[in-house]
């Protein structure tokens, strides 16, 4: 650990602290990192000045660390070690044509050209639309069927490509390839002109708003020295809550769908839509975007607001523990949620799994406990009860959560501190400088890196939705389960297609 | 079985009567744009530099509402004086270039394809296509099956097969990723069929245009038939939008 330079969430960073290592002690310094229950929470190449680097933010539980180096063209892959890496080194080889050698499954992640225009690692012509026809990682015998679902699917979602290999109805394994959703956000924040960033950042993955452009704004904060005063932030917290009671009670009534427990799914999807209206009472916006801005926030909470919030709240509450009950007592349900899609601490761990999905299996880590942004460093901790890593377990701690984040709002919405409102405009950034932001989103660890340059333009904008660990948890879980049982195991981790794609 | 009378009878009927009643929403809904023509250039200017999404044509005074993302900075920066927002949601239009409007938007239904109207008015079928939405979009239209649209009472239907459908609903700001896939559901749809752009992605690229990867407009590829702003576009909006151009 003498190598890695520690860091706080939020805090800008001289980039030439950063301990610059030779890439074996790097390597050789993340693996031990991670295989000692270090977590990666970014794992990234950009180019400065023609020369390639990777830079690794790495954490315990209570702490950051931050190291780079030299990227070489082609080294021994980290994930031929240590499974965590999987994911972003698959990611570096797609974005700057590094060859990580011996890696277990090297496949394309979005399906784009890499950025510096070198020969592709994955001998593939992009100037073919997406075609499909690249391997999947096949399972072999007279017995085994495969089936092919996607990139569009049977409902209102967004498309993605799921390949099983069963044999009869079990599923030995499942291949998620994404990509059909890339839009290229990364390189966009580099390129276009600042004003343009805030809206952008809102569409990364729009159930995440509030996640994602908080993200954005505490990151301009920092490079910027932008002072964000305490009624901002308690408005910011009550909508990333929002945020996560409508999105929470719309899974549980999908779930509660997904088993033909129709009153449930009908009264949860009504319920669902009260606290998006909450959002636009807030900002004008049922997804909250509009609302956080560089600064502060571009809507203040008034009493009117502040009355509705409190009315409301006071009138679902019970709705919604009473839909609860109905849902979590029924034998029906109990059938279908225990033991099925079960993900083992073990397995957690292994993939780095955030959030309620982290959560269910065990690992407590919740980014507002350890590394607490706006006014979460007083608020208390959400408490998992029901942590056997399956769908029951993850609509248990949805439903603890929606609880949580009730008493988290009403804390909040005791405090009547004012606010003026913002417009984004500009402001000068740190030049030479690196900022880690990270909130609890309610898919869990939304992150966001920023690097600037001697002129104080963003150099690399590097995104990482909780979703790009968790797709692997998925896969994982419809390991020997009946493939009926997807669309159960699908909703309970509810991912995101376009925060993984960019 | 108790619990589940008893729930029945708390959650009672939620159904809005829309569109037989209106409904209000609160006031910090930003719909259809007021736009004062009269207000000093200057400010208006500001308004336009402003804007993230360039929709603001400020010499001639008109808004893009396929440009828009209704985040109503220009609002605020001007105190109301150039642009204001009203709490109307309907917003749906049949032609393109009644999208860049002054503030007044010519009559949906008067506009909408007769024939369509005959075909579809009594049962229509929608197919689904997100290409590359951030997931607002569709979010906002799955809503309106939930109890409180209940879209199918309109005989409306989101359904799952190309081939059942009428038409398609496309969200996004169509990746190139998906332009393949997002094509051949548009032919295995049978004609005549219907076209709509959701979403200020799918109708201009939204936030993500001149993004060298996605199309950003839906139009160019294939013809649109009813264009619904937003980002995404209030249930409302879409709800209104679909019974004056079908109905
Ligand atoms: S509300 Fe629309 S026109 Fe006004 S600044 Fe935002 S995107 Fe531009």
């Amino acid at each position: 650990m003498d190598n890695l330079l520690k860091i706080a969430n939020g805090e800008r960073i001289k980039r030439s602290d950063i301990p610059s290592l030779p890439f074996h002690v790097f390597r050789q310094e993340l693996l031990q990192f991670a295989v000692n229950g270090g977590q990666i929470v970014h794992y990234f190449a950009y180019e400065d000045a023609g020369v390639l680097m990777v830079l690794a933010i790495v954490r315990s539980d209570a702490a950051l660390y931050a190291a780079a180096a030299e990227a070489p063209e082609a080294y021994h892959a980290l994930t031929a070690d240590c499974e965590k890496f999987h994911m972003f080194e698959r990611e570096i080889a797609e974005q700057y044509g590094v060859r990580p050698y011996e890696h277990p499954w090297l496949k394309h992640v979005r399906y784009h050209a890499n950025y510096r225009q070198r020969e592709d690692v994955f001998g593939n012509d992009y100037r073919q639309d997406i075609p499909g026809n690249y391997d999947y990682f096949p399972v072999e015998g007279e017995a085994i069927h495969e089936v092919a679902v996607g990139p569009v699917h049977a409902g209102i979602i967004e498309p993605g490509h799921f390949r099983f290999q069963c044999i009869g109805e079990e599923v030995l394994h499942l291949e998620i390839q994404l990509g059909y959703q890339h839009r290229g956000v990364e390189k966009m924040l580099t390129a276009v002109p600042r004003k343009r960033l805030p809206v952008i950042v809102e569409g990364i993955a729009g159930d995440t708003a509030i996640g994602h452009s908080l993200c954005y704004a505490q990151a301009i904060e920092s490079l910027g020295s932008l002072p964000v005063d305490e009624g901002a932030s308690i408005v910011r917290a009550i909508a990333l809550e929002l945020e996560r009671i409508a999105n929470h009670i719309g899974d549980l009534g999908a779930l509660s769908g997904d088993v033909a427990f129709n009153p449930p799914a009908a009264y949860f999807g009504r319920l669902r839509g009260e606290f998006l209206n909450l959002l636009l009472v807030l900002s004008g916006n049922r997804f909250g975007k509009g609302l956080v801005r560089p600064g502060g926030v571009a809507y203040t909470m008034g009493q009117e607001q502040r009355r509705i919030l409190i009315d409301k709240i006071k009138e679902t509450k019970l709705e919604i523990a009473h839909v609860c009950d109905l849902l979590f007592t029924a034998h029906t349900v109990q059938a279908r949620f225990d033991h099925t899609g079960t993900v083992d601490r073990e397995t957690a761990e292994k993939l780095g799994l955030v959030g309620y999905a982290g959560r269910a299996s065990g690992i407590a880590y919740d980014a507002r406990v350890s590394f607490p942004t706006e006014c979460y460093a007083g608020l208390p901790a959400s408490i998992n009860n029901k942590t056997d890593g399956d769908v029951a377990s993850r609509a248990a701690v949805r439903r603890e959560e929606v609880e949580h984040s009730f008493l988290l709002i009403e804390t909040l919405l005791a405090r009547e501190v004012a606010t003026e409102s913002v417009l984004a405009g500009d402001c000068k950034l740190a030049p030479s400088s690196l900022v880690v932001t990270i909130n609890e989103g309610w898919r869990g660890e939304v992150s966001h890196c920023l690097l600037t340059d001697a002129q104080g333009e963003i150099l690399r904008y590097k995104i990482k939705d909780p979703s790009f660990h968790n797709w692997t948890g998925l896969a994982m879980a419809l390991r020997h389960q009946g493939i009926s049982d997807f669309p159960l195991c699908n909703k309970s981790f509810n991912l995101s297609y376009c925060g993984f794609d960019l | 079985m108790l619990t589940i009378i008893k729930n029945r009878m708390e959650q009672g009927c939620r159904t809005s009567r829309y569109p037989k009643t209106p409904i209000t929403l609160n006031n910090r809904y930003r719909g259809m744009p007021k736009i004062h023509k009269n207000c000093p250039a200057a400010l208006m200017k500001k308004c336009a530099d402003l804007c993230p999404q360039e929709a603001i044509d400020a010499e001639n005074a008109l808004l893009d509402l396929g440009r828009c993302v209704f985040c109503g900075q220009c609002e605020t920066l001007s105190k109301g004086d150039c642009i204001q927002f009203t709490q109307n949601f309907e917003l749906g239009v049949a032609r393109k270039e009644h999208l860049l409007t002054n503030g007044n938007l010519p009559r949906l239904a008067d506009n909408a394809k007769k024939h369509f109207k005959k075909l579809f008015g009594r049962s229509l079928q929608l197919r689904q296509v997100s290409a590359a939405g951030c997931n607002a979009c569709e979010a906002d239209t799955n809503v309106l099956n939930t109890p409180f649209f209940d879209l199918a009472r309109f005989g409306i239907q989101f359904v799952a097969s190309p081939r059942h459908a009428d038409g398609i609903h496309v969200t996004g700001p169509i990746s190139k990723n998906m332009h393949a896939a997002l094509m051949a559901t548009y032919e295995a749809v049978p004609a005549p069929k219907v076209v709509i752009a959701s979403g200020s992605c799918a109708i201009s690229g939204g936030p993500f245009r001149g993004s060298p990867e996605v199309v950003g407009d839906l139009n160019s590829l294939i013809p649109v038939d009813l264009y619904i702003p937003g980002c995404p576009p209030h249930p409302l909006t879409t709800l209104h939008a679909l019974l004056n151009y079908f109905k």
